[in-house]
């Protein structure tokens, strides 16, 4: 067991899985000479060579779709895009074709490959580069949405994904590549497509995924002091989600709420407070609450960029509001 | 073909046109001929709305289809836009599995979930019908790359049409295909319009395979009605793909006899222009060609002509009589890699 960064749990699991299968390849924009623009790449050109480690011509589409084409014929590409704003240029490529070739073609050809990507706020980086889009990949039926929030989930997780015979997107925040967490010497795949209760509690559910669980985390620890018992739900699957453990949880604490760091309408917890509402609305002793990014396009300004994001502070009101308006405290 | 342009670093080859054998002149004749009855089929069958969606045919493009399809190797791989009924009879797909896609039975090439435009055979290495214009070229592109990486001696056929050239993925995927020199030829079958749109209209530089030049790519036109000039065009560059690992632009002429789909009058086109589209139809010039040659008298030509219009009228039959796929397989096909709460809810079916 060592305790090792995001970014380092990432790096050594992208190695692994390509010592351990030869279809294993990694492309995208700087990743090879410079390294990753946040160097999950790092060294691995050194190592495997340009052909297994391809830096490709700034053209998200092309490349997107030529890893596509690429796992159609078997091999297991790994395509880092430099940040979910980016996809955005290739999602006729993701949307189109690599959520549609399976099943449009009854079933004769899978698209084995994962699109690595980070996002999220915080960095001043301005409105084009600011966002999490996870929201419209995670409405595709076809793909797989997978958003780990701790060295070892993304570890696992990504062995999992690289294993899997479907398109898997891969969220990383730009947040969570400094932070720390424990790494088991061996980490088996993950099952794609679990939440995990990360933190039991009694009183409320907080339901989160990537950065937003860290923040969840804290809030639930700062609570426990007030005598709050929350129950933390990571997502960690955005597709499939695994809808049964969030309202498993809500039946027992009788009321949630939710932590997403993207915009509130049409959003991720839109889907959960649904989730809820149809799963355990008779148990529930408040309305459902939805912490989110303020709805602008988000502001390069310090102040204003930290206004807008979710923050520990803006759960904790919400957590308390909530209990109050179950009249259980 | 077209002008060579000395000033270009693309160079149009000029290929050789060979003296094929009386057989093969034939062979290529029924193939066309194939296609032609079989679109005529599905022409009808659609306004007796036993197809479904759109329907794009590849009427007055035999020649091309034909030539293309001559030049591959069983090995070789194929992607193609949504207009390729005429493909997939060309990579040797029975009629009576691609007319029952179109009808949208369990027994089509895509089981009855791709539809006219999406058909897909694993084993003829057809790799998909594409509806998107332009999203076929790079996923053949990373067709190309895998046999790179694997050090194949396969070579990929990506087909579009003209309007496909102004797509940006089609700038992306050659300018990858160069820069990284896979063994893929780049066709664009020039049948002068997309949808209703000239290519005068639409291209800034409208002999298309001139664009091989920005990418440093050789390029070639050819008379898409004369079937072995495409055939010898197209296996000059799939050959040299194979022995050069690089990539090719080809672009073949190929007016398409009716509208863009089955719905399409094509009323953008003037009188004499389609008059003299049927005057430069390629089966009837293969015909004439072969009777004059003497290799196919009027005898021999009613008997293939009998036995293609039999073919057909099974394979519409087949199609008639399969069955529709069943409901309960309808979430057989959303992932390879089974996952828990993959939903299996049917539209009225509660969450909970
Ligand atoms: C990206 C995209 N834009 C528009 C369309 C609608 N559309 C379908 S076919 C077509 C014309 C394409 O022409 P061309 O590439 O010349 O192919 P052809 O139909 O002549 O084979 C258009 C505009 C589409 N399917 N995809």
């Amino acid at each position: 067991m060592a305790t090792v960064t995001y970014r380092q749990a990432l790096r050594d699991t992208l190695r692994a899985e390509m010592l351990r299968d030869e279809d294993v390849f990694v492309m995208g924009e700087e990743i090879g000479v410079f390294e990753g623009s946040y160097k999950i790449t790092e060294g691995l050109l050194k190592e495997f060579g340009p052909r297994r480690v391809r830096d490709t011509p700034i053209a998200e589409e092309g490349f997107v779709g030529a890893a596509i084409g690429a796992a159609m014929l078997g091999l297991r590409p790994v395509v880092e895009i430099m940040t979910i704003n980016f996809s955005l240029l290739a999602l006729d490529q993701i949307v189109n074709h690599a959520a549609k070739i399976y099943g449009m073609f009854g079933g004769q050809c899978s698209v084995p490959m994962v699109i690595r990507t980070p996002g999220g706020g915080g960095q001043q980086l301005g409105a084009t580069h600011s966002q999490n889009v996870e929201l419209f990949y995670s409405f595709i039926p076809g793909l797989k949405v997978l958003a780990p929030s701790t060295p070892a989930e993304a570890s696992a997780m990504l062995k999992a994904a690289i294993r899997d015979d479907d398109p898997v997107l891969f969220l990383e925040n730009l947040a969570l590549y400094n932070t720390r967490g424990e790494l088991p010497d061996e980490v088996a795949p993950a099952e794609i497509g679990r939440a995990a209760v990360t933190r039991t509690g009694t009183d409320i559910t907080i339901v989160a995924y990537s950065r937003m669980a860290h923040v969840a985390a804290e809030v639930a620890e700062r609570l426990a002091g007030e005598g709050v018992s929350a129950e933390v739900v990571d997502l960690r699957s955005l597709r499939p989600l695994d809808r049964e453990t969030v309202v498993e949880s809500v039946r027992r604490t009788g009321c949630a709420v939710i932590a997403e760091d993207d915009w509130l309408t049409y959003g991720i917890g839109a889907e959960i407070a649904a989730t809820i509402q149809e799963g355990a609305f008779d148990w529930l002793d408040a309305p459902v609450r939805r912490v989110a990014m303020a709805e602008v396009p988000l502001p390069y300004s310090k102040p204003l960029e930290l206004a807008a994001l979710p923050s520990a502070d803006s759960l904790v009101t919400a957590v308390r509001d909530t209990l109050r308006a179950t009249g259980r405290r | 073909m077209g002008d060579t342009d000395t000033r270009s670093p693309a160079r149009p080859r000029r290929p050789r046109k060979s003296k094929p054998q009386p057989e093969t002149l034939v062979a290529y004749y029924r193939q066309m001929l194939l296609i032609r009855r079989f679109e005529e089929r599905a022409a009808r069958a659609y306004t007796e709305a036993k197809i479904g969606g759109y329907c794009h045919l590849n009427l007055g493009e035999e020649a091309t289809v034909t030539g293309l399809m001559a030049a591959l190797e069983p090995r070789d791989y194929l992607f193609t836009n949504y207009r390729e009924h005429g493909y997939a009879l060309g990579r040797g797909i029975d009629a009576r599995r691609v007319m029952a896609e179109l009808y949208g039975r369990s027994t089509g090439v895509s089981k009855g979930w791709g539809g006219s435009m999406h058909l897909f055979d694993t084993e003829s290495r057809l790799l998909g019908g594409y509806g998107i214009v332009g999203g076929q070229l790079p996923l053949a592109t990373g067709a190309a790359l895998a046999i790179d990486y694997r050090g194949g001696d396969e070579v990929v056929m990506c087909q579009m049409g003209d309007g496909t050239t102004n797509i940006g993925a089609f700038h992306e995927s050659l300018n990858m295909a160069a820069l990284w020199e896979l063994p893929i030829v780049y066709v664009v079958v020039n049948n002068g319009l997309g949808m209703g749109t000239t290519v005068a209209h639409a291209s800034a530089e409208p002999e298309l395979y001139k664009r091989a030049a920005a990418y440093r790519m050789e390029g070639a036109h050819v008379d898409g009605s004369d079937v072995i000039a495409v055939r010898d065009a197209a296996h000059a560059a799939v050959e040299r793909a194979r022995a050069e690992s690089k990539p090719f632009l080809l672009e073949t002429t190929s007016p398409r006899l009716r509208g863009h789909s089955v719905v399409d009058p094509a009323r953008y086109r003037t009188a004499e222009e389609k008059d003299a589209l049927k005057a430069a139809d390629p089966l009837a010039r293969l015909a004439l060609e072969l009777e004059e040659s003497g290799f196919l008298d009027a005898e021999a030509r009613d008997k293939l002509e009998a036995e293609v219009r039999a073919e057909v009228d099974d394979a519409a039959a087949f199609a008639d009589e399969s069955p529709h796929p069943d409901v309960s397989t309808l979430f057989d096909y959303t992932y390879a890699t089974p996952v828990p709460g993959a939903s299996r809810r049917l539209p009225a079916d509660p969450v909970f």
